[in-house]
């Protein structure tokens, strides 16, 4: 069995790979164009954009904070109602009890529409190794899972895909005729589609939102797939991480607007649908159960850290990948994670390790783009500063501490920097001799630029000099 | 069974005792329109009166490519239908009982087949209709919005199965913005509320395929709404 290469070396490679490859990135430029204009349109609809963004944080701020209570009150008014709630403390369990429940309800076929929360456990692994068909009902989902891809994009999860790819691809899965029309590809879909809704006997989707006041979960959406996903079969899953919780129904007039316009820049996306509870009596149609399964899978690690907690405000717009600098030059697949672009090198070393995503953290020109789009105000950039902070002090490398203990002594000692400086052109004869080599102390840097010259003359000899000779 | 509730809720009470910091203002100004949505005036703005609110829907829906139609009475909005039906070809047209609804049937063609979900319906028959019919708890003027719920239009499917969705409602059930029909879902419905509350932006799309956008992905590739004074 090869064993999968470190998360660091893995993210290298990728990111190389795509950074060379021009069409792709011409592709998700494109892509990423529109998403620019179509927002900055929309958000200028607001009478003000940036309070409505204080606004939003301080929603998320209330339902993060006092999380404990509201995950109560949620409960309390969802089972009121005929829902059942589980905890998940990991994805195991998480896993153990749907899996369990479709054992039991004796359930064939299962449609799924978009969880990002069943990437990150991998459900659809488990269930398939079970023998259950899964489909995912989302038209990007899909074509990823057809390609036995992850999402490129946690909002666009197939965007780096050209339409010639993408009917290639139906052409040998589906058996579909070749097409480049993305209408009629869609369309393809749409009636592949059809049948699973009315068959599917278990229907899981994810959750945007938990609302504590009522006790319900909302789903956006432009598809309509979630919509029948959650209408026709008899069984519904929904798989949401703690995190999404906001205090009252009222809430969502502002979330809702607002994910839509970082989003895509829809002033509302198609669908905002609210689910509290499975079929009520004088109904007359909807699931006979309904499942809310509440997920930490490692939520309260980050909750456990007030200084990067306003992250689990985050409520997945995906507007930072879509500003960042980082993610149009490397692309979605490198960052190696569920959740991918600026928020994702913030949240995954909480959730996966710091030391094995550090190097995320790294990636990064702290220009600030994704803090500056956020629509609840996550301060995203410094974040990453402070994930690489918190990495070099969990495990300090021994040179390093070296190099600095050395710089700072130099430093202190004006002697000390003249000489050095005096010795600089002689280094750099020396460096000439293992430039390009592995022994090449530098070698990062020389590898793609020139290393600076020192100068001939140090600033502070030339100013004494320019100094006597005006005397 | 309810999994790991103590052993969950205990890490969050834990994790929760050092406060954070706040990364946001205050609300600068105190809430002066109402007091569950103090964020309503920094949305896009909304006039007051009626005609401008239906002129703001008309102006949403023309974005969102929803055919909104002003029409005189119900009679009016039939004969409508009884043209989109020709247009089309419609043979079967679902719907569920209520006062609009019933009043736009009666007026219907003929040739136009019914099927009433009320008793209950099967899936496939509702999958073959060409159009569903259905009431709104009300429209939202500042996005274009339809709020259906499973109570007031004939619960969850009739509105996204077929692939031509109809709204019939009337003047007053137009409401300034999301806020406005939160709460009236709350007088109505008290702690009572539908197992399922939706709101319909125009119809069913996807931008999946190259950020391109293509009407009706799994939903309704087209929506109508009618208004009735």
């Amino acid at each position: 069995m090869i064993s999968a290469p470190e998360p660091s070396t893995q993210f290298h490679t990728d990111a190389d790979r795509t950074t060379a490859d021009e069409p792709r990135r011409a592709a998700v430029r494109k892509a990423l164009g529109n998403y620019k204009v179509a927002r900055g349109k929309t958000e200028s609809a607001f009478t003000s954009w940036e309070h409505a963004r204080d606004a939003a944080a301080a929603i998320k701020y209330e339902g993060v904070n006092h999380l404990d209570k509201y995950l109560r009150e949620f409960e309390e008014k969802f089972t009121a109602r005929g829902g059942k709630v589980f905890w998940a403390s990991n994805s195991a369990q998480a896993r153990e009890y749907i899996l369990g429940l479709a054992r039991e309800r004796g359930v064939k076929s299962i449609v799924k529409s978009k969880a990002m929360t069943s990437e990150e456990i991998h459900l659809n692994d488990a269930l398939e190794k079970e023998g259950y068909a899964v489909v995912e009902s989302d038209l990007g989902e899909f074509i990823q899972q057809l390609m036995h891809e992850p999402p490129y994009h946690f909002v666009f999860p197939c965007m780096h895909l050209k339409r010639e790819e993408i009917s290639a691809l139906f052409e040998r899965e589906l058996g579909s005729a070749k097409t480049d029309s993305p209408e009629e590809l869609t369309m393809i879909a749409r009636r592949f589609m059809r049948r699973h809704y009315i068959d599917a006997d278990m229907g899981i989707s994810g959750g945007n939102f938990i609302v504590a006041e009522t006790g319900m979960i909302s789903i956006t959406e432009n598809e309509g797939n979630a919509r029948l996903t959650t209408a026709l079969p008899k069984i519904h899953v929904a798989l949401i991480g703690i995190e999404k919780m906001v205090p009252k129904l009222a809430d969502l007039a502002l979330l809702l607007p607002m994910l839509a316009t970082a989003g895509t820049g829809q002033h509302l996306t198609c669908y905002n649908s609210i689910y509290g509870g499975p079929r009520q009596p004088g109904e007359l149609d909807g699931p006979e159960e309904f499942h809310v399964v509440l997920l930490d899978n490692h939520r309260t690690r980050l909750l456990a850290d007030p200084e990067q907690r306003d992250a689990l405000h985050c409520i997945r717009c995906g507007a930072c990948l879509n500003v960042c600098p980082i993610f149009k030059n490397i692309g979605g697949h490198a960052y190696g994670t569920t959740y991918q672009g600026p928020i994702g090198s913030v949240i995954t070393p909480h959730f996966r390790g710091l030391q094995d995503w550090k190097h995320l953290s790294g990636a990064s020109s702290l220009c600030g783009a994704c803090t500056e789009a956020c629509p609840v105000k996550i301060d995203i950039h410094h974040h990453l500063l402070h994930n690489r902070r918190n990495a070099v002090q969990e495990q300090k490398v021994w040179w390093e501490r070296l190099i600095w203990f050395g710089f700072v002594e130099l430093m202190k000692r004006p002697w000390a920097f003249k000489i050095a400086m005096r010795l600089a052109p002689l280094g750099q004869k020396l460096h000439a001799l293992v430039l390009g080599t592995p022994l090449d102390p530098v070698g990062a840097w020389t590898k793609t630029r020139a290393f600076p010259q020192a100068a001939a003359q140090s600033f502070h000899d030339y100013w004494q000099e320019r100094k006597a000779a005006r005397k | 069974m309810n999994g790991d509730r103590a052993a969950l809720l205990a890490r969050v009470t834990e994790a929760l005792r050092v406060p954070a910091p706040l990364h946001h203002e205050k609300p600068s100004k105190p809430a002066t329109h109402s007091v569950t949505a103090p964020f309503r005036e920094w949305l896009p703005p909304v006039g007051a009166s009626p005609a401008e609110q239906v002129a703001l829907f008309a102006k949403q829906s023309e974005v969102l490519r929803t055919e909104f139609l002003e029409c005189p009475s119900p009679e009016a909005a039939a004969q409508h239908l009884g043209k989109l039906a020709q247009e089309h070809g419609w043979k079967r047209l679902a719907m569920h009982r209520g006062r609009l609804a019933d009043a736009v049937a009666a007026s219907l063609p003929g040739s136009l087949e019914l099927l009433r979900i009320d008793g209950g319906y099967e899936k496939n028959a509702l999958e073959a209709c060409d159009a569903g019919l259905t009431e709104c708890e009300s429209l939202v003027a500042q996005t274009g919005s339809v709020c259906v719920t499973a109570r007031s239009s004939g619960g969850r499917a009739l509105s996204v199965l077929p692939p031509h969705h109809i709204v019939i409602a009337s003047r007053g059930q137009m409401v300034p913005d999301l806020a406005a029909a939160y709460e009236h879902l709350a007088g109505k419905y008290g702690a009572t509320y539908p197992s399922f509350i939706s709101f319909i932006s125009g119809p069913s799309r996807t931008g999946d395929i190259e950020r391109i956008l293509v009407l009706g992905a799994h939903g309704p590739k087209k929506l109508t709404v009618l208004l009735v004074p």
